[in-house]
């Protein structure tokens, strides 16, 4: 009974510290408030590097979208193409369009996220992605070997998302 | 009045042999010289032993001049190819750290006494950048000498360790890349060597990319960062820390970080690369402006 009644408390905190509207695989094991520190940048641009005022990241990854927090279980992941979106501490919301690459949460509750393309969302030009999309598709429809159809899929996903995240 | 006559400074059958033959030496100089002593003789040859002769002396300044034009230039051109390097490597400095911090973290053991070997080392296509690619000869040849029971291979990103290595140890070569270093590193640059690493189908069991990490404009330093293969990084042990793995996962995983570690390096390199050259080329535009500037200046005002 004992036990039980000391679970409660726990499972209410873990439930409720998840607060992402999609579907999310985190679950916080009640150890004490710890920061994350976030890393998370592109061959070309660092836009997080090791900072520490991070409340939440939704990520995107081919095992379904996670929201990440602090204390976090450790996981790797591969990174999907679509939106990515950090929560910082003082209430701000910075949204980035991603391709794909690589997802590390550590046992110390830091979080890598490399991506091979990233930029702001406000960056993008709606115009551009539409016709991107647009050529993805008749790449898609007129692509001869395997390897090009994969590519063809791999653009066609990547603009798709990118639509999708304007929205 | 001449300034060496008089003065005991020259010998005098010299003197008179240097004015014979130095065409540009006005006529009255010449008869003046002839003058005030008698020529004993007139060599035929214009070489005098013992002592430069003006024309010698006229052509090296020239060579000096020329050879100070094109170490400024080179300097020049490294210096704006440094700026942008540098400019490059800022973003791609916490991208390779967040590479390796897995690695770091997990704490995979490389066992040295394993039979398996593989060197990745990044260097230069050209010359003239201070002691960068000799650092990374030197190093293979001792690792070869010190690890001759292990079988060992190389990668090599830059043709002068192609160059000074090829022909005494070519059986260690796997893959060598040239025409690195002219232009910036892209990332895809990097995927295609991680690629063709993975796909060469060498199980190594140890690793290691060696690569000239850049500290400042004057310095720069080579560095190991560890490669560990597939089959090290599944059965380490701290891997079970991790949730919902699965080998697709991590193939996927180590795939790119291989890549993106692969890239951080070479955005060091090129930094390392221009800086290098810059501060070379720099020093040796003052030296041939320095001292041998000066004497060749000197002579020849003594000699007029």
């Amino acid at each position: 009974m004992a036990s039980l009644v000391s679970r409660v408390p726990r499972l209410l905190q873990a439930v409720g510290r998840t607060l992402a509207v999609q579907a999310t695989r985190s679950y916080a094991d009640a150890a004490g408030p710890v920061g994350m520190s976030f890393t998370f940048g592109s061959p070309a641009a660092a836009f997080y590097n090791a900072a520490t005022n991070v409340r939440q990241v939704d990520v995107p990854t081919f095992s379904g979208d996670i929201g990440i927090l602090p204390s976090h279980v450790p996981t790797l992941a591969v990174l999907k193409p679509g939106k990515l979106t950090v929560y910082e501490d003082d209430a701000t919301v910075n949204q980035f369009v991603v391709s794909s690459g690589s997802v590390t949460v550590n046992e110390d509750s830091s979080v890598q996220i490399l991506a091979e393309e990233a930029c702001r969302l406000e960056d993008i030009d709606p115009q551009l992605a539409r016709s991107g999309l647009e050529k993805a598709q008749q790449q898609l429809s007129a692509a001869g070997t395997d390897a090009e159809r994969t590519e063809a899929q791999v653009a066609l996903e990547f603009h798709e998302q990118v639509v999708k995240a304007l929205e | 009045m001449h300034p060496c006559c008089g003065d005991g400074l020259f010998h005098v059958p010299e003197i008179e042999a240097l004015l014979a033959h130095a065409s540009w030496v006005r006529d009255e100089h010449r008869s003046a010289a002839m003058l005030s002593r008698t020529a004993l003789f007139v060599p035929t040859c214009t070489q005098v032993r013992g002592m430069a002769t003006l024309k010698e002396i006229r052509n090296r300044l020239k060579s000096v001049k020329n050879v100070q034009k094109i170490t400024q230039s080179m300097k020049m051109v490294s210096a704006a190819k440094y700026a942008r390097a540098e400019r490059e490597l800022k973003p791609s400095r916490p991208y390779g750290t967040g590479a390796a911090a897995f690695y770091d973290k997990v704490d995979i053991e490389q066992d040295r006494e394993k039979p398996r070997h593989l060197l990745v080392t990044i260097g230069s296509d050209r010359g003239l950048c201070g002691a960068m690619n000799s650092n990374i000869n030197k190093l293979l040849k001792n690792y070869v000498k010190d690890n001759a029971d292990k079988e060992i291979k190389f990668v090599t990103l830059g043709d002068k360790a192609r160059q000074a290595l090829y022909k005494t140890h070519s059986e260690y070569f796997m893959m060598t890349y040239s025409n690195f270093g002219r232009q910036p590193a892209t990332f895809s640059d990097a995927a295609e060597v991680a690629e063709a690493v993975i796909n060469s189908g060498y199980e190594f069991d140890v690793g290691e990319i060696y690569f000239n990490e850049f500290k400042s404009v004057v310095s720069y330093n080579l560095r190991p960062l560890p490669l560990h293969s597939l089959e090290s990084v599944s059965e380490a042990d701290s891997l079970a820390v991790y949730d919902s793995l699965d080998a697709e996962v991590i193939r996927s995983y180590q795939e790119y970080q291989l890549a993106s570690v692969l890239y951080a390096c070479m955005k060091e390199t090129n930094c390392s690369e221009h800086s290098a050259r810059m501060t070379a080329m720099d020093s040796a535009t003052k030296n041939a402006g320095g001292k041998a500037l000066l004497t060749c200046r000197e002579t020849q005002c003594y000699c007029l």
